[in-house]
Parts: C-alpha cells; sequence; structure tokens
C-alpha cells in the first residue's frame, strides 16, 4: 500500500500542476489508472452530476480539493469508497427521492424512482438479498451519467434495449434465473423495433415502455392489453367486446400476446386470421365450431377488399402506361386502403358483421376506382382511334402529294439553270 | 372577273401582294446531294408555329401560381377535352425543335453557309438557338413538378456561378435568392412574352436575310459548278421545293401525333419546395452534355474553382462558335479545314457526353 | 408514262382526280386537326379543383364543437367549429404515421385513431407519438359559405 502510495507520489504533482484550476484532484490519479479504480474524465465531466457542479465527494464521500492522498481519501473527510452494489438504490435515492434538494436543480424531475424501483422485480430480489439484479448503475452507468433524453445516454429510447440486454440476454449471467433470455433476438425482428431503430420514431415502445423503467416488473396476464393499448386504443375496445376477453381470463392468457406474442411482435398479414395453416385461430378453434367459421368470414373479407383494391391498381397502372391521367383514382384507392386499415383492427372484435360493414365502404370505392380505370382505358382505345385516324389521312395526303409533285415535275420540270 | 379574282385585286392594290408573289414566283434553291439539310430551317420554323398555336391553347386553361400551376395542367390532362393531346404536343414538339434547330445549325456549320455575306443570318440564328433553349428552360419549370423545380434550381445555379455578374443574374432569374412562386410568375412572363417578342423580331430578321441573300451553296459544290456551270441545277421555290417541305412537315404532324398519344408527357408529383431533391435529378437531354462534362471536372483546377472554369470554358466556346463567320471568311484553305475539324470534335463531345450521361451509371 | 398515247380529255380528268385526292385529303387532315383545338377550346363541364380556396361548409352545416373532414387540393382537411363559435381549418393528415384525424367533441380536440395522437383544434401536437403540429390554413367567410385556404395566400 505505501509503495504504491509512494509510486503515486511521483507520479502525482506534474498532474496536480496541470490540473490547477480543476479542483477535482480525485481524477488526477483516478483519470490515469486502469480498472477498477479507472475513471474516464472526460466521460464524467459530460455527465450530468459533473455537469451540475456534483464531483466524486458527492457519492463517494472524501475531499476533492486536498492533494493529500490520505487527507483526500481519509475517513474525517467521510471517505466512503467503492460503494457496495446493494448499497447503491439507497445512496442514489438519498437526492434523488428527496423532493425539495431535486427541486433545485430540476423542478419537474420525478422523485419516485426508488420506491418504484423497491417494487419491482430487481428492488424485490436485492432486498432478498440477490445482488446479480440490476441496482441504478447497471442501467445508467457509473460516472456516465446522461439525461435520458441525450442520444448517448444508455437510457435513451434506442439504446435501452441495448441496456437490458446486457445482462437479459446473456445465457451465462441468467442461467440461475427461470426466465428465457431470447427477449433481444426476438424484438430486433418486430415491428416495434423497426418502428425504433430504423424509421427513428421515438413514440415506438422499447422493453421499459411496456416492462416499466424502474420499477420493472412483467405486466402481468392481466395487464398486458392495457400496456398495448396505451398506443393501440382501438384494438383494445374492440377486444373488450369480444368472447375472446372473457374465454382468455379465464384461461389466464395475456390479452394481445397470445396472438402476436410479446417481444418478437410481427407486421400481422391478412394470413394471421382465418383458417389455413399459419393463422393463429385454428390454433384453439376446430372445424365446425362458430369461431371457426368467423375466422373463416373475416379472413375471407379481407382477402376480398385485398384483391379488388389490387385489381383497380393494376387496371389503373395499365391505364397509366397507355397515358392516360389517372392521379385522381389512385388518390380514391387510398381511401379503399384506410378501409381495409380499418377492418383489419375491426377483427380484434371477432364480430364479421362488423368487419364486413368495413370492408363493403372498400368495396364501394374499389367500384367506382375500377370504374375509372376502365374508363381510362376506353379512353385510351379512343386516342388510339382518333390517332388512326388522323395518320391515314395524313398518309393520303403524303401519297397525293408525291403523285402530284411527280405529276407536276413530268410536265414542267421546274428547274431552272 | 370571279369574286374570288376582285377581291385579290383590292387587296393588292392596298397591299401590293403582286411584288411578293413576283418575288416567290422566281425563288429557287439549289439542287445537289446536300439539297436535304436545307429541310431544317423551314422545320424549325412550323415547329414553332406549332409552339406558339399549342402554346396559346394552353394558356387559356395554365395557371402561373404555385398553387395552381401543376393542378392546372391536371385539369389539362384529365378534364379539358384533348388537353393531353395539345399538352403532349406542345412538350414533345418542344423538344424537336431544339432537335432542329441544333440540326439547322450544324447543317449550316458544316456546309460553310454562314460566309460573307450571311454573317447576319448565322448571327440571328445563333441567337434564336440560344433563345430556342431558352424557351425550353423558362417552360420546363411551368409544370411545377419535383423534377422541375430541382431542374431550375439546379440550372440557375449553374447560371450564378459566372464570374461578377454571377449573383446578380441568379436573382434575376429566380425572383429571390431561391427558386419560389415569384420564380414561376418570372419564368412564364419570360416564355410567353419576352422570349417570344424577341424570337419573332430575330425570325423575321433571319428570313428577310435568307430571302435577300438565297440559298448557300457549300464550297465544294461551288467549286464543282464554277468548274463546270452545265451542271448547276435549282427547282423553284414554289411550288416544286414548298410541296416537298410541306410533305416534310406533314410526317413531323404524324410522329407529333403518335408521341402525344403513345407516350404522352408525363405529369409528376407536384413540386414540394422544402422536400429534398430527390436522387438522378437532372436537365433535360439538350443540356445535359454540359450537365456532364461539369461533373468530370475536378474540383479545383490550380487555385480556380473547378466548375466555374467549366462554366466559362463553355461560355468562351458559345461565343467563339457564334463568331466563326469572323475567323473563317471563306478565302483561306487551311482555316476552312481547321473549322471543321472543330465542329467535327464540337459535335463528337456533344453526342459522347449526352450518351454517356444516359448509359453510365 | 406514255401521256402521247393518251387522250387529252383524259389527262384532264387524271389531274381532276388527283387534285380532287389531294384536295380532300388535305381538308380531311385539316378537320382532324381542327376537331381537337375546337373541342378544347370550349370549357368542359366539371371545374378545375384548385388547391388555393376551397368551399368547405356553409354557416349551420356544423353545431358548435363539431368537425368535418373535406378534401383540400389533393388532401383531406378539418374543418371544426370550436363552442366559443370559432371555425378552425387544418391538414387532417396525422404527422406520425398518415393517417385522417378526427374532432372528437367530448375532448373538445382533433384525435388521431391509429395511436391516440392528440391535437387542438389550431394543429398544436400536445400528445401521444405526432412529433409535429398539423399545418393550419386561413378561414375566409363570404356570406353563408366558409372557404378554407392556404395561410399567406392574399
Amino acid at each position: 500500500m505505501l509503495s504504491v502510495g509512494a509510486a503515486l507520489m511521483l507520479v502525482a504533482p506534474p498532474l496536480a500542476a496541470q490540473n490547477k484550476a480543476n479542483l477535482n484532484t480525485c481524477l488526477d490519479c483516478h483519470s490515469q489508472l486502469d480498472a477498477p479504480f479507472g475513471v474516464n474524465a472526460a466521460e464524467f465531466s459530460n455527465s450530468i452530476h459533473a455537469q451540475k457542479g456534483l464531483g466524486c465527494p458527492s457519492c463517494h464521500g472524501g475531499d476533492s480539493s486536498s492533494d493529500d492522498m490520505t487527507k483526500a481519501m481519509g475517513k474525517a473527510a467521510g471517505f466512503k469508497g467503492h460503494i457496495d452494489r446493494a448499497q447503491v438504490p439507497a445512496l442514489c435515492g438519498k437526492c434523488h427521492s428527496d423532493a425539495a434538494y431535486m427541486r433545485g436543480f430540476n423542478p419537474s424531475l420525478r422523485t419516485d424512482q426508488f420506491s418504484q424501483y423497491q417494487t419491482s422485480v430487481h428492488g424485490q430480489r436485492l432486498a432478498k438479498g440477490d445482488t446479480h439484479v440490476a441496482v441504478c448503475v447497471d442501467c445508467h452507468t457509473t460516472h456516465n451519467i446522461r439525461p435520458p433524453k441525450d442520444p448517448a445516454s444508455s437510457v435513451y429510447p434506442t439504446n435501452v434495449a441495448q441496456t437490458c440486454t446486457r445482462c437479459h440476454a446473456n445465457a451465462e449471467y441468467m442461467k440461475d434465473y427461470k426466465i428465457p433470455t431470447n427477449q433481444l433476438a426476438l424484438y430486433n425482428t418486430s415491428v416495434h423495433h423497426e418502428a425504433l431503430a430504423v424509421q427513428e420514431d421515438l413514440s415506438a415502445p422499447t422493453c421499459s415502455t411496456c416492462h416499466g423503467s424502474h420499477g420493472a416488473a412483467p405486466p402481468g396476464v392481466a395487464s398486458v392489453e392495457h400496456v398495448c393499448s396505451t398506443c393501440h386504443v382501438f384494438q383494445q375496445q374492440l377486444f373488450d367486446t369480444s368472447p375472446h376477453k372473457a374465454i382468455f381470463a379465464a384461461m389466464n392468457l395475456g390479452g394481445c400476446i397470445t396472438c402476436h406474442t410479446n417481444h418478437g411482435i410481427q407486421r400481422p398479414s391478412d394470413a394471421l386470421i382465418g383458417t389455413a395453416n399459419g393463422a393463429v385461430c385454428v390454433t384453439c378453434h376446430t372445424e365446425g365450431d362458430a369461431g371457426y367459421q368467423g375466422a373463416a368470414a373475416m379472413h375471407a373479407s379481407l382477402v376480398k377488399l385485398g384483391d379488388e383494391i389490387g385489381r383497380s391498381e393494376q387496371l389503373l397502372l395499365r391505364a397509366e402506361k397507355a397515358g392516360v391521367e389517372v392521379s385522381d383514382a389512385k388518390l380514391a384507392l387510398a381511401e379503399a386502403r384506410d378501409s381495409l386499415t380499418k377492418a383489419r383492427v375491426t377483427i380484434h372484435s371477432a364480430n364479421p358483421d362488423a368487419v364486413d360493414k368495413d370492408i363493403q365502404a372498400g368495396l364501394k370505392v374499389t367500384q367506382k376506382t375500377y370504374q375509372a380505370g376502365l374508363t381510362a382505358i376506353t379512353e385510351s382505345k379512343y386516342r388510339r382511334r382518333g390517332l388512326g385516324i388522323s395518320l391515314i389521312t395524313i398518309l393520303i395526303v403524303l401519297i397525293a402529294l408525291a403523285v402530284f409533285i411527280s405529276k407536276l415535275e413530268a410536265r414542267n420540270p421546274g428547274i431552272t439553270k | 372577273m370571279s369574286a374570288a379574282g376582285r377581291v385579290k385585286d383590292w387587296l393588292d392594290e392596298r397591299f401590293g401582294w403582286h411584288e411578293i408573289r413576283t418575288f416567290i414566283e422566281h425563288k429557287t434553291v439549289p439542287v445537289h446531294r446536300f439539297s436535304y439539310w436545307y429541310f431544317l430551317g423551314g422545320m424549325t420554323l412550323f415547329l414553332f408555329t406549332i409552339q406558339v398555336i399549342t402554346g396559346i391553347l394552353l394558356l387559356l386553361y395554365y395557371r402561373p401560381t404555385p398553387n395552381d400551376a401543376f393542378e392546372s395542367v391536371q385539369y389539362i390532362m384529365t378534364q379539358v377535352p384533348f388537353g393531353w393531346l395539345i399538352r403532349s404536343i406542345h412538350s414533345w414538339s418542344a423538344n424537336l425543335m431544339v432537335f432542329t434547330a441544333a440540326a439547322h445549325m450544324f447543317s449550316v456549320f458544316f456546309l460553310k453557309s454562314y460566309r460573307k455575306p450571311r454573317e447576319l443570318t448565322w448571327l440571328s440564328g445563333m441567337l434564336l438557338l440560344f433563345l430556342t433553349l431558352g424557351f425550353g428552360f423558362s417552360g420546363y419549370l411551368l409544370p411545377w413538378n419535383t423534377l422541375s423545380f430541382f431542374a431550375t434550381k439546379v440550372g440557375t445555379d449553374i447560371a450564378g456561378l459566372m464570374p461578377g455578374l454571377g449573383p446578380w443574374i441568379l436573382t434575376f432569374l429566380r425572383g429571390g435568392e431561391d427558386v419560389t412562386g415569384a420564380t414561376l410568375t418570372r419564368f412564364f412572363g419570360f416564355h410567353v412574352a419576352v422570349l417570344p417578342g424577341i424570337a419573332a423580331t430575330l425570325i423575321a430578321l433571319h428570313l428577310l436575310l435568307v430571302q435577300r441573300f438565297g440559298m448557300s451553296v457549300p464550297p465544294s459544290v461551288e467549286a464543282a459548278w464554277q468548274a463546270r456551270p452545265g451542271d448547276r441545277k435549282e427547282i423553284r421555290f414554289f411550288p416544286n421545293f414548298l410541296l416537298r417541305e410541306l410533305m416534310a412537315w406533314y410526317v413531323v404532324l404524324a410522329i407529333l401525333g403518335g408521341l402525344a398519344a403513345l407516350k404522352p408527357w408525363e405529369l409528376g408529383v407536384k413540386a414540394d419546395p422544402f422536400g429534398a431533391a430527390p436522387p438522378g435529378i437532372r436537365p433535360e437531354w439538350y443540356f445535359m452534355f454540359m450537365f456532364q462534362s461539369l461533373k468530370f471536372i475536378p474540383a479545383k483546377i490550380w487555385i480556380f474553382d473547378g466548375e466555374l472554369l467549366g462554366v466559362m470554358g463553355f461560355g468562351a466556346a458559345f461565343l467563339a462558335w457564334t463568331l466563326v463567320p469572323f475567323f473563317d471568311t471563306g478565302r483561306r484553305g487551311w482555316v476552312q479545314k481547321f473549322v471543321t475539324g472543330v465542329g467535327v470534335f464540337g459535335l463528337g463531345f456533344i453526342g459522347v457526353m449526352t450518351l454517356y450521361a444516359y448509359t453510365a451509371k | 408514262m406514255n401521256n402521247q398515247t393518251t387522250a387529252p380529255q383524259e389527262l384532264a380528268e387524271r389531274r381532276q382526280a388527283l387534285r380532287l385526292f389531294l384536295g380532300g385529303g388535305v381538308i380531311a387532315s385539316l378537320a382532324s386537326f381542327l376537331y381537337p383545338i375546337l373541342r378544347y377550346i370550349l370549357p368542359p363541364k366539371t371545374v378545375e379543383q384548385t388547391s388555393e380556396s376551397v368551399l368547405a361548409a356553409r354557416v349551420g352545416e356544423l353545431k358548435p364543437n363539431t368537425g368535418k373532414v373535406f378534401r383540400f387540393g389533393s388532401r383531406p382537411a378539418l374543418l371544426t367549429l370550436t363552442s366559443d363559435g370559432k371555425y378552425h381549418a387544418i391538414s387532417a393528415v396525422c404527422t406520425h404515421l398518415n393517417c385522417t384525424v378526427q374532432y372528437r367533441s367530448d375532448l373538445h380536440n382533433v384525435w388521431c385513431a391509429c395511436h391516440n395522437g392528440m391535437y387542438t383544434p389550431d394543429g398544436a401536437n400536445i400528445s401521444g407519438p405526432p412529433p409535429r403540429p398539423l399545418e393550419a390554413y386561413d378561414v375566409v367567410l363570404k356570406g353563408d359559405e366558409i372557404y378554407v385556404r392556404r395561410k399567406g395566400n392574399g
């Protein structure tokens, strides 16, 4: 210990000269050390705590203005040294749960993180002595804590999944727990991931959206549909009117995830509903029961409108290629697509008649657009006929002119010298 | 004396038609192996007339404001009877006219019809060619779709590169800093009033000069005829040459009708000034050779900006080309051959650059 | 051809026939050019849909605290009459994923059914996923006609 201290003493003075203006003598040494004592000074200075004027002693105690190691890290200065994992939440909570204190920095910041944490699976297990679980610094990092709105933050929406699955996708780390570790792999194939990571829609859900952040826990069977309905309102309202709601509850099946799964939610196609291989309905329904027939009917409706839209699209494309302007009809077709989208939401009511109502509205539009397509094709035929007529008259004139010229010049060459 | 005859005489006493009639009856056109090139001038005039007629018809429905321009063209294409025909003929004929004007210019160049005393005819013709390109550039913006909006932006950007006057020219063309509704108003004014007015004057001048000096004969044919005067052949302009021209014009009408009915001009997507430029923005084919060559020039040549040098280079080349009658007066043989060589190079350059622009990835 | 062996009468007839053929052809071709032009000049029955100023509704059509979706140019727009008696017009294309929004009388606000986005009648995005406000338009009353036009159009 003394030799290390002596060695450090040799290193410290020139650095101290450099950092004269920076009264954080802790970093003078600790920025040069390797793990587990090392701290990235640049990272720390960009962190929210450093930006607000809080230094090492705010968490670790000690005296950051002293060059003397024994003084800086002495008991008299209240030095705590390395913080035990189990102590971390309480330490963070000392400030972050103090509403009066936090008001001085950011009045709109919540101060219930610690109490939420205590209700979470992580918090409950920690209370029982399991230090394997996540504490504050596992998600927020130790010395590089940034506000969630900062794209470089480990809890910025696009970074959340990576932060959670540092543990949750690590099969080795999670081997003592009875939960799967494929959530990230599944999530990365989902539409939500595509919306968040590819289309950069920050309102798309990530782990914490459905599981909570500080109070992280799986929603529970009864709550799943409420969680999903924070965005997918209509689907939940319709589901509540369907026979599935009571049945799923009785069978202890989660609302939405029974058909759509939880993490690897794919973009649904019309093939997801119906009675064919690959449809979810036949997981429970068998031929002959009312649900089976309903599923078949709804699938048929969706396919019908989809096909009609396709037919109109094809015809309009043909007309466009033939040179007729059909942008108005193409725009009207968008209305039919809206009807199909609406119908695809209505299926959650498991009521084929309700679905059919939306489909009929769409079919009315496709009837009109198909007509418009036929009119356009007729117009293109009319144009070609007109072209043919004028080409014939032009040909007549050309032939007549040629003959006229030759006759004229046979009589009178019109050539002069 | 028939009624028609009496009317003719009445008008003739006041307008003096008979003098023009006599002139036309005496006008002749030389016949030699290059005679077919003589059709191009009349063809260009014919296409210009078509442009004026279809242009006036379009004026009945077109609205030159950003909110309405695209919709009015759409209206013409979809609701107005035969609007699709008028509009597509106008667009196709514009391209055909640029082609025939350029072909006419090159044929005159290589047949050396610009020699004394026809220097002013050549000058007015070159100005008419530039005007035709101006017609094309200003007209291209009027449908106010994405392609035309960004093509105008790029084109005026390049115009603004000119040293000294550049920024002023850019602001003058655009009616402001950016391409906006003000640009549309301006381009519309240029396209339907300013350019037609200047063009009409220059065409009148050009035609008058052509009538004054008659048709030029290329040096090789001239020499051959001087050696053997018996070989000289000319046909009467009226009715012989004119009837043949009429045939050519009817063929062009057939082509225009076919193009309009089978390959109509597209409407595009309404321009969004705040949207991003779509990839692959490029000007019309007749500007492509310049566009492509500018892409080849490195960003910096010595201490000068590459693009600026390119633009100035083209400017100098066009100026020299316009002044060719003053270099090649026809008196010195080696100058004649040199000028022909430069012409072949120029034509080849334009052809290769244009082909490359369309075929290379 | 052998014009010497043909009688002058026949020659004249042939010439006449040729002139007729040529004249007829020219007139026919001119007719095929003029017919479209004449049809073109007469204005069609359907009036042009300008996106400059659109008649959205008539006074009395909307009850207070209701809205109406109408076509503006090539996209839908929403005209609302709020309880304070004022008309508002905004684009009805949600800035999140382009669904068509609607006016909710119970919420006194504009709502998007797709993902629960919320806007004020003037288009400000106040909750849910929408990242940007809806474009607001000018409402002009002419007699009992309510016109909607883009802002900044005099």
